[in-house]
């Protein structure tokens, strides 16, 4: 009895209240989770320091004074200078840059990727069958090594033809792109293949809607937060393989400066300045870091069965 | 059970060869040409003579199919000519490398040894930790060690090895100076100190591997536990009062230990990717150090055939997976 009374009374102050944005919900929610709130904080203030800093911090990163060569830290070098006088500090800006550029862009290609092959085999039965063997095969094939050959392979051409950086950054952003859309598609795929049945996919195909526009108006929305949780965590994992490949030599080019290239560049040195080599692997750590505590702060969020509660 | 492994391994085969393939396919694309590093002082029909020497003169399916032989029959043929002093494959030509002008394979089976051990070892001590782990912070959900344990674990699984390698380098032997920086593999174990030097190398990259590996598996463990220990079948066991170490380390985590196992089964390929970084970190000079030494001195031979061991890896492994969760899982068994 009391219950009963007090769900219609909870339904009656549902009813009353003035309707809310999904979107006010979600932020609600994801409030909620301490370790994604400081992340979002965390990633918000390293985009700022890469994006605004060097407005303010005109230090040119590419500037070589060799006479200011291996500086401790002081006012006029925040974070010292490096073997040939190079303000690190500035470095780290655009290092940061480009790091973040590649992690976004490889994400959005991958995440394209997998969305389109997921919701292709998903939704139309006669592809499924191929485009899963496809995922999985990508999934069988061993990414690292193959990276690492693409890069070998596909360096000189590509900077020969585009300038050393603007194809760099290309051969990466594909190529890690290209290998990592493997999970959005089997996720998307699932989802599509659950939300196909349901009745108000059926109400529009009785309409007459076609394909795209049913997958773009009702499937699409629906499958939206995996994809989001999914693109999170996909500039966490593209930042590493960018920094991993630096680190490996086979990234970009040593005067261009990234992370995981000031990474690579400072553990010949690291018995003399082991700071050099803190600094921007404390900065990787930090935004993949904070990219995953974001991403599971989305991932309780956009989950409407916990929303709820 | 045996249709089931049967039918896994048919599947497993066409896998192989469309990697194989795919692999082959990459490196023949490549606009590179591994006669460009010959000096142009070399006079043309000299040049065409080492491309046929090295084969480069055959169409390519030709090439693809004689490599598939030398993998799959010559390799394996002389292998079996080592091990029982037989001479089956004694004049058949094998997978050479550019660089040594040696068989690929031996180079391979040199630097196996270093490999699994410093992985091995990473990836035994990492599971051995990470189940406990699993197991305590699911059963004491939201307690410290929980909380703890999940931030140690997020911290390990986004922190690349690279930067963890270089910290504990910075730490332990920079600043206190306890382990050595490098692997010494021509170290010889025959004694007590020399076993404590071997201890004492490879104490830093089996962290580094253990620490990447237990975050990984103990958020699987965990997630496994809390499943499980929800069941009607805990409670039903409790009610018969049963004492809770039997509930929770017989009952619930045997269940639990099913999409663990496979999971520990199918992480196993991706250590050795993961291997390439702590190898170049520590300088330990096994596969994944071959691999990026191949890459940079463009020996395509080396690389095709190393890609396509961890390939034959991922793919094994993932078959061990699939045939364990049959064994411990019946219901898989049926469908």
């Amino acid at each position: 009895m009391t219950e009963a009374t007090a769900s219609t009374q909870m339904a009656v102050d549902q009813a009353e209240r003035p309707p809310r944005n999904q979107w006010l919900d979600v932020w609600d929610q994801f409030k909620t989770h301490k370790g994604a709130l400081i992340g979002a904080a965390v990633f918000i203030s390293i985009l700022l320091f890469v994006l605004v800093g060097p407005y303010l911090w005109s230090t040119d990163p590419g500037y070589a004074n060799l006479r200011m060569r291996n500086q401790a830290p002081s006012l006029q070098f925040p974070f010292g200078t490096d073997e040939l006088g190079r303000d690190l500090f500035a470095r780290m800006m655009a290092g940061g840059r480009v790091s973040i550029a590649v992690g976004l862009t490889a994400m959005s290609i991958a995440v394209l990727l997998g969305t389109l092959i997921g919701v292709t085999a998903g939704f139309f039965r006669r592809m499924d069958g191929i485009l899963m063997r496809l995922t999985d095969l990508f999934l069988a094939l061993p990414l690292l090594p193959l990276l690492l050959v693409m890069v070998m392979l596909f360096r000189e051409p590509l900077s020969a033809n585009m300038g050393p950086e603007a194809g760099i950054f290309l051969l990466m952003v594909i190529s890690i792109g290209a290998t990592s859309w493997m999970q959005t598609a089997r996720i998307v795929r699932g989802e599509v293949l659950a939300l196909k049945e349901r009745e108000f996919v059926l109400a529009a195909r009785s309409i007459g809607a076609p394909p795209v526009r049913m997958i773009l108006r009702h499937i699409l929305p629906n499958t939206l937060s995996p994809i989001m949780v999914a693109a999170a965590l996909g500039i966490a994992g593209a930042i590493i393989v960018e920094s991993a490949l630096s680190f490996l030599g086979l990234g970009f080019p040593p005067d261009f400066p990234t992370w995981g290239r000031l990474l690579f560049d400072a553990v010949d040195q690291l018995q003399l300045y082991p700071n050099r080599v803190m600094l921007p692997g404390i900065a990787i750590s930090l935004t993949v870091l904070s990219v995953n505590y974001i991403g599971d702060g989305l991932r309780d969020a956009l989950d409407p069965r916990i929303r709820g509660r | 059970m045996f249709t089931y492994t049967l039918r896994r391994l048919l599947t497993a085969i066409p896998t192989v060869l469309i990697i194989s393939l795919v692999i082959f396919m990459l490196l023949e694309l490549a606009p590179g040409d591994p006669m460009s590093d010959v000096p142009l002082t070399v006079p043309p029909e000299v040049k065409a003579k080492m491309r046929e020497a090295l084969g480069l003169d055959q169409p390519g399916y030709v090439r693809y199919l004689l490599w598939l032989k030398q993998f799959f029959w010559v390799e394996p043929l002389h292998l079996i000519d080592h091990y029982f002093g037989t001479a089956y494959g004694a004049d058949m030509q094998r997978v050479l490398s550019w660089q040594t002008r040696s068989p690929v394979t031996e180079l391979i089976v040199q630097r196996m040894p270093q490999t699994l051990w410093v992985v091995g070892m990473g990836y035994l001590v990492g599971v051995s930790l990470a189940v406990p782990i699993g197991v305590l912070s699911a059963y004491k959900q939201y307690s410290w060690f929980d909380q703890v344990g999940t931030f140690i674990s997020m911290v390990g699984f986004s922190v690349p090895t690279f930067f963890t390698g270089v910290l504990l380098i910075v730490i332990f032997s920079v600043h206190l100076n306890w382990f050595p920086s490098i692997y010494d593999t021509t170290l010889v174990v025959n004694s007590w100190p020399t076993f404590v030097e071997q201890v004492k190398q490879m104490v830093m990259p089996v962290a580094v591997l253990a620490l990447f590996n237990a975050a990984q598996v103990s958020r699987y463990m965990r997630a496994s536990m809390l499943d499980n220990l929800g069941q009607d079948y805990v409670r039903t066991a409790r009610a018969k009062g049963m004492r809770e170490k039997t509930v929770v380390l017989i009952h619930v985590l045997r269940n639990s230990m099913i999409p663990v196992v496979t999971v520990i089964a199918l992480g196993v390929p991706s250590i050795f990717a993961g291997a390439i970084i702590t190898e170049q970190v520590f300088k330990v000079n096994g596969l994944g150090q071959l691999l990026i030494n191949a890459i940079q001195v463009n020996d395509l031979p080396m690389v095709q055939t190393l890609t396509f061991i961890f390939a034959v890896l991922i793919v094994a492994f993932n078959l061990i997976a699939d045939v364990l969760y049959g064994i411990l899982d019946p219901r898989i068994r049926y469908d």
